[in-house]
């Protein structure tokens, strides 16, 4: 364990296997103290499971959960020093909402359970309602219950399982906010389990994607949304346009493609290594509509025909149909410039540096389906 | 208003409402014609009954005689103590074994729940003194108990489970049928589903994810029982101990077949002033005070378990 600090969270090479269903295949993860991290996944990708078994409630079928130097992986739930938020936030309906908050703290014998159950809800701005019951109060507020209830404890891990996933939008919105200020201001660490890559992104300070029990990529959320590493991250998080492109040439600096006859450029160095077949992937907001013209020296291009026009309020999107069938997705600011006519057509154009290269031989559409299902 | 300028019909709509409205009341017609015909009007007369003096001969008048409850009451105070301790041990018994049996086949059973449902249930398909006989060849001297003890060796042990009830009081000589103990087992049995089935209905909606938060929270298996899982079943509890400590209280055909002359309960001695005796008033006031202690507990039971919300 040498290298962590003190209270990281580590699994190394975690699996949970079901008869013939393997959740969690083989995970390695280093999760440090204090920092908010957000595992994201479709639903069955296996992110709760590992949530469950950080907690205790699953027990791995090999590998070992670690925090700082101590191995949890046998240790029962209420012998780990780490709490969860459930998804239902499963409070106790025949006690007040105080005696919730106090629970974990009177169940370790702390003497002054009651001042520090009252700091927690002071924390959730929730302490005038210490004496009603889990029922009378609205799904945001026992969302908040369920937080205190957790945070009280000052948990060495402190978990969440998609803990605003029955709030709806405003309200999710106004908690993303809240539950950050509250990692913030309490310093714990935070391991958020959610499938909406929004709030992952809103909230974490490191987001790691899931798909079918493996761990996609690991990273900072500009990071995963600038250069995703797989199909399935660049669906996942986001938009992503992604063209079939082919290496004609690597210099020093720029990797020269062919992308359906036509010549693109990309930094030499985002290339993955040893692959001809490329998908070239580009951003919707990233691609500019450009005036016939003033084209630029060094900006890929395309032209194609503008076949859907919507209007979002910040920014509106385009639908542009490429000459080899597949339409490109456009988002352009409303900041004032004249938008494009449908059924005309446009010239577009994007920053080399901008884009991302991907090895060919992934599912084009990987995770892009799924962002549409939840 | 609105809506009459809308519908255009003024009229027609509280009228509707109204006869809507009276339909749950004429739904009640039937069960209530029941309840004053089989329960108020059998009540007021055995109230009536209990007032009254004389003899089956000459008839009875209405002599608003208390002194009747007074009589009762000093004469058969140790059977209705009686009957309260019975019912009372046979209630903690039937508690003890329908909740793991409860539990049980609400989390653990998988796809033989409804058997095991079936089960619970079966001993109703025989007659409730078909039943009770059967506990005679169990417990008889020569009964299943001995013969198994005798078969296996095991008499000693046998001897030794005697020689404990008899420190205790249960059994009187080395017979373990017509006692006390015979008396309870009885009681036990015949009411042990009205308490396996109100713990299962409760237990069964126990949200397993609670018990999951309380081991969250640093308790222990025991503790997440004694904090969660039993606090939430406390309804559960209190229906089947009531289902089963009432009519246990009342009950005369176990302490008729499997006890003696020693263990005789309030329904039996009811029972022989009604139709034996033929002291109509006393059975009736003997009834009567039944009933209020009955009432009297099961108000200050529900009160101290504090279920009324939950239940």
């Amino acid at each position: 364990m040498a290298g962590h600090a003190s209270g990281d969270l580590v699994l190394s090479g975690v699996s949970r296997v079901y008869d013939t269903f393997t959740a969690v295949d083989n995970i390695d993860l280093v999760i440090p103290q204090g920092s908010f991290f957000a595992l994201l996944g479709p639903s069955g990708c296996g992110k709760t499971t590992t949530l469950r078994m950080v907690a205790g409630l699953e027990q791995p079928t090999a590998g070992t959960i670690s925090i700082g130097d101590h191995d949890i992986t046998a240790t029962k739930p209420y012998q780990r020093n780490v709490n969860t938020v459930f998804q239902n936030y499963a409070l106790f309906p025949h006690l007040d909402i105080l005696d919730n908050v106090a629970f974990g703290l009177r169940q370790r014998g702390v003497k002054d359970w009651k001042p520090k159950a009252m700091e927690a809800l002071e924390l959730v701005e929730l302490a005038h309602v210490a004496k009603k019951k889990p029922t009378q109060l609205s799904g945001g507020m026992q969302q908040r219950v369920a937080l205190a209830r957790a945070v009280v404890n000052r948990p060495d891990v402190l978990l969440l399982d998609e803990p605003l996933g029955a709030l709806d939008l405003k309200l999710r919105r106004q908690m993303q906010i809240e539950l950050k200020r509250i990692q913030q201001e309490v310093g714990l660490t935070f391991v958020h389990v959610t499938h909406d890559q929004e709030e992952a992104m809103t909230m974490a300070d490191t987001i790691a994607v899931m798909n079918a029990g493996k761990l996609q990529q690991v990273g900072d959320p500009g990071t995963l949304y600038e250069k995703p590493e797989s199909t399935f991250a660049a669906n996942f998080l986001g938009q992503s346009n992604l063209l079939r492109a082919t290496v004609k040439g690597v210099s020093a600096e720029i990797a020269s493609l062919d992308v359906h006859g036509i010549p693109m450029t990309v930094p030499a160095a985002s290339l993955p290594g040893g692959a001809s077949e490329l998908w070239l992937g580009i951003r919707p907001e990233k691609v500019r509509i450009i005036s016939e013209g003033t084209e630029a020296a060094g900006l890929n291009t395309l032209r194609g025909e503008v076949t859907d026009v919507s209007f979002l309020g910040v920014a509106t999107q385009y639908l542009i149909a490429m000459p080899w069938g597949r339409e490109l997705t456009v988002v352009q600011q409303n900041d004032g410039m004249p938008r494009a006519a449908l059924g005309s057509n446009v010239c577009l154009g994007w920053v080399p540096a901008n884009s991302f290269v991907l090895d060919a031989s992934q599912d084009a559409d990987a995770g892009a389906q799924l962002v549409e299902d939840e | 208003m609105a809506v009459t300028t809308l519908t255009g019909a003024p009229v027609a709509a509280p009228r509707r409402a109204r006869r809507g409205a009276a339909v749950p009341y004429l739904l009640l017609v039937p069960g209530l014609l029941w309840l004053v015909v089989f329960f108020v009007v059998p009540m007021v007369s055995l109230a009536s009954q209990s007032l009254q003096t004389g003899d089956v001969d000459n008839g009875y008048t209405m002599t608003w005689n208390f002194a009747t409850y007074a009589d009762a009451l000093s004469t058969y105070w140790p059977q209705l103590l009686r009957s309260l301790i019975y019912a009372g041990i046979a209630t903690l018994l039937t508690l003890a074994l329908g909740y793991p049996l409860a539990w049980f086949i609400a989390h653990r059973s998988g796809r033989y729940k409804n058997f095991l449902l079936v089960l619970v249930i079966a001993p109703f398909f025989t007659s409730f003194l078909i039943r009770t006989l059967a506990w005679q060849t169990i417990l008889g001297d020569s009964g299943l108990l001995a013969q198994i003890a005798l078969r296996t060796h095991t008499d000693f042990l046998l001897t030794g489970f005697k020689e404990g009830l008899k420190a205790v009081g249960l059994i009187n000589n080395d017979q373990l049928l017509f006692s006390p103990f015979a008396v309870i087992c009885g009681l036990t049995y015949n009411f042990l589903p009205f308490m396996v089935l109100p713990l299962y209905s409760n237990l069964e909606r126990l949200d397993h994810r609670l018990v999951e938060a309380a081991g969250d929270l640093y308790a222990s298996p025991v503790q997440a029982f004694r904090r969660v899982i039993w606090p939430l079943s406390l309804p559960g509890v209190v229906a089947g101990t009531l289902l089963t400590f009432i009519p246990a209280a009342g009950d005369y055909i176990n302490s008729v077949l499997l006890g003696s002359t020693r263990t005789v309960m309030i329904g039996q001695v009811i029972d022989a002033q009604f139709l034996r005796v033929l002291d109509y008033p006393t059975a009736a006031a003997l009834s009567f005070i039944l009933m209020l202690i009955i009432v009297a507990f099961v108000i200050t039971y529900v009160r101290r378990a504090g279920t009324e919300e939950l239940v």
